[in-house]
């Protein structure tokens, strides 16, 4: 797990634990003393960072949930904002899923822009009706007058260890929702640019943070150490604000022989995955689901003939069945291969069995060569 | 292995008084007599008025007669314009039950006998406060004086609907006359209300917010989070709890009403409770404003039972005659609350039998011409908003998906 942050000890070396496998404390990018354009940052930085700049520039804007206050949050994503911005603007919020969504769904009827924190994905389903009934149909329903521009944040995603109610990935049971925007950032850059886009977006966003990727970006090879996104363009970050539009994809790498469809940490094993296959692959990470970034997707598949389709959540009524269909309805006759999905297993989440469920980048590269071939 | 019991486990489920053929029977109902119940200070403590969870605020007595220290003493103007209101609701509600039968629309929801609730409180508030009714607070809108015509060309989801056809009748939703979009998922309203309030305090804002749910809605998570949520952030906000004893065919025992009172479930929470007779339109407009005024100072939320019976069927999908007897309404023993106004403000010298008859009357013919003007537009399917507003309001902006499928439709 990692809800714990730590500092590389004497006990770690002694383990055989190298300094970049140990989290480290995540100092906010607003504490620096003078802070320049662009500041490298972690994921937790940037979300901090884009949390901490609307709430300067918008008092209607705040942000409450478990342990989100004082603390700033298991995974410190609030962290220094009730400390900043006062007790009012970032607080601490019960136990109750249902109630923090119903608040923010209150507040944001009334105007406001409130930023809500759900501990884990998983823990998001006693607010699922309020989202669902409400949220997502506030402003259909009552023609307008009445709207829910509220932001749900959510660390969501395997690959920690977290075992079943740690580690899912629901994406689909929102996405499938009239009203509702899903938002899924892979990167420090996105992740800022794109939470501020979904705070100031009129209509209830769904964010979830692939929070495997919250310290360093993972490529799925579980044995070797994680690098640390310093090291990445991506994670070059401005202090100040921006927007990533909602509802456009980004290339995150061109390439001609097939075009794979990814999101969130699967993104980064994806890359990996072409490399290990030796396939120019085009990897496009949506980055939203809903609104979906259609015509990147088209114009990608319709070049490369192929289409590869990777998430971590089950296979089936996984997002990549929508993928899929969309494809074969838009470029069918551009298609050279079946499409394929890798997916996660349709089993719950198993804590032991992490890297055989965890899609990862062999599978991926399996996936890339029998696609090649034509099928399988 | 198996520990033997002194006797065979047996489960329990709770049944009503009465079933179809059995004579009611409210002897099971402890009722304060008017004017019995003290009134505590609006900075009492919780815990130092938590009997108040358990007994029956009432203010009218059996002539008629304001009494106790709950009594608003109000003017003959408001307690004439609180009747109008209650027999403008009734009048309403009966017109609109006959559209449904007339084959006029496809859904109906009567507040027979519950009339005082949404009709006082919609005069204690303002309507820049906000409430967050449930489908039997048309009297909220009613006593605000909201246009009837707009609540029947919702009814008839016709050309002129306000909410362009999307809702099932009688779910309104107007932020002007502050009436909050009503859910068919019970109880998800009452922890939005409590949002709404904490924003207003938030915002340093003088506004406050009232919410309602039924007896058994009270079961929902979302009701008891609402409280955990009023009291932590101490939320300017009204948490009615109307029982009506029935919950479509479920008596209020279903929802745990034997073993406690409703407004008892706020004593865990640390709220203060009152328990008010609903059919009582003094007794609930002075709980009211004393809950009012302890919001408005910022002291917080109040839970208030509001003690009364579902005199018509839940819906006009449902026929009551099949799970209870059939006069029990009339047997409620705390009668009905236009019946008691009237009486009160006769007894007052404010009012008479003719004065009745003819506001009654004027009533009707307020519905009914209201029902002329939407008829004239159109019921149900003979006129409607246009196909492709079907794809406006899902977001702020329409994306592809919405774009190509409403060219699907051809609109």
């Amino acid at each position: 797990m990692s809800e714990q942050q730590h500092t590389y000890t004497e006990a770690d070396r002694a383990d055989g634990v190298e300094p970049d496998m140990v989290d480290q404390n995540n100092a906010p990018a607003s504490d620096a003393p003078e802070s320049p354009a662009v500041a490298p940052m972690n994921m937790i930085q940037a979300l901090n960072s884009a949390l901490d700049v609307k709430m300067a520039e918008d008092p209607d804007v705040l942000s409450f949930g478990e342990d989100a206050g004082y603390f700033g949050g298991v995974f410190r994503v609030t962290d220094h904002l009730q400390k900043k911005h006062g007790l009012t603007r970032s607080f601490d919020a019960p136990i109750s899923e249902c109630g923090i969504v119903a608040a923010a769904i209150g507040m944001g009827a009334y105007g406001l822009r409130p930023v809500v924190e759900i501990q884990f994905a998983d823990y998001i389903y006693p607010a699922y009706d309020q989202i669902v009934s409400e949220a997502a149909k506030l402003r259909y329903r009552s023609a307008g007058m009445f709207t829910s521009p509220i932001t749900i944040r959510s660390p969501y995603g395997g690959g920690i260890f977290g075992g079943q109610t740690h580690s899912q990935s629901p994406e689909s049971l929102f996405t499938h929702i009239a009203g509702l925007k899903v938002v899924i950032p892979s990167n420090p850059y996105d992740a800022k640019g794109l939470l501020t886009a979904a705070i100031e977006d009129d209509d209830p966003v769904i964010f979830f943070e692939p929070k495997r990727l919250y310290n360093g970006p993972f490529d799925g090879w579980h044995e070797k150490p994680v690098s640390p996104w310093k090291a990445q363009e991506l994670a070059q970050v401005p202090t100040g604000k921006y927007l990533e539009p909602i509802g456009k994809a980004r290339v995150m790498k061109e390439g001609s022989d097939v075009t794979i469809l990814c999101y969130g940490t699967m993104v980064w094993v994806s890359l990996a995955g072409a490399e290990h296959a030796g396939v120019d692959a085009e990897v496009i990470d949506l980055r939203t689901l809903v609104p979906l970034d259609i015509e990147t997707i088209e114009a990608s598949v319709k070049k490369t003939g192929r289409c590869v389709i990777v998430h971590e959540a089950p296979k089936t009524s996984g997002f990549g069945a929508e993928l899929s269909a969309l494809v074969q309805e838009r470029c069918f006759y551009h298609l050279e291969a079946p499409i394929a999905r890798v997916t996660g297993w349709d089993t719950p989440y198993p804590h032991a069995f992490e890297w055989e469920y965890f899609p990862g980048p062999e599978r991926v590269a399996e996936a890339l060569k029998a696609t090649m071939k034509g099928g399988r | 292995m198996k520990k033997p019991n002194t006797q065979p486990l047996s489960l329990r489920v709770p049944e009503p008084s009465g079933r179809p053929g059995d004579k009611p029977d409210f002897s099971h109902l402890k009722l304060d007599a008017p004017g019995a119940v003290d009134r505590p200070a609006v900075s009492t403590a919780p815990f130092d008025m938590r009997d108040h969870a358990f007994r029956l605020v009432r203010v009218l007595d059996d002539d008629g007669q304001a009494v106790g220290p709950w009594n608003p003493k109000l003017d003959a103007e408001t307690l004439r314009r609180g009747l109008k209101a209650m027999i403008l609701t009734r009048a309403f509600d009966d017109r609109m039950h006959r559209a449904h039968r007339q084959g006029k629309t496809s859904f109906y929801m009567k507040c027979t006998g519950e009339e005082a609730i949404a009709v006082a409180q919609g005069m204690i508030l303002s309507r820049e406060d906000m409430g967050f009714p449930t489908y039997r607070q048309q009297g909220l809108l009613i006593a605000r004086g909201y246009p009837l015509v707009d609540m029947m060309n919702q009814i008839y989801s016709n050309a002129a609907d306000p909410i362009k056809g999307r809702q099932l009748p009688i779910m309104y939703s107007s932020r002007e006359y502050g009436f909050f979009t009503i859910s068919g998922n019970l109880g998800t309203q009452v922890p939005q209300a409590v949002g709404w309030a904490m924003a207003s305090a938030y915002k340093g804002d003088d506004r406050i917010a009232i919410s309602w749910i039924g007896d058994g809605a009270t079961a929902e998570g979302d009701f008891h989070n609402a409280l955990t949520f009023a009291a932590v952030y101490r939320a300017p906000v009204i948490l009615n709890v109307v029982n009506n004893q029935w919950a479509i065919s479920s008596f209020m025992g279903i929802a745990g009403g034997l073993e406690t009172t409703f407004a008892s479930k706020a004593i865990g929470y640390g709220l203060p409770a009152l328990r008010v007779d609903g059919n009582d339109f003094l007794a609930v407009w002075a709980a009211t404003q004393w809950a009012e005024e302890r919001a408005r100072t910022n002291q917080g939320a109040t839970v208030i039972e509001l003690f009364t019976y579902r005199g018509a069927p839940h819906s006009t999908s449902d026929d009551p005659s099949r799970y209870r007897p059939g006069d029990e309404h009339e047997k409620w023993p705390l009668g009905d609350p236009i019946a008691r106004l009237k009486q009160h403000l006769i007894a007052l010298g404010e009012w008479s039998d003719a004065q009745q008859e003819a506001a009654e009357k004027e009533a009707v013919e307020q519905v009914r011409a209201a029902g002329r003007e939407s008829e004239a537009i159109g019921t149900l399917g003979q006129s409607r908003p246009s196909v492709k507003t079907m794809f406006e309001e899902v977001y702020a902006t329409e994306d592809w998906r919405l774009i190509e499928q409403r060219r699907e439709v051809g609109v």
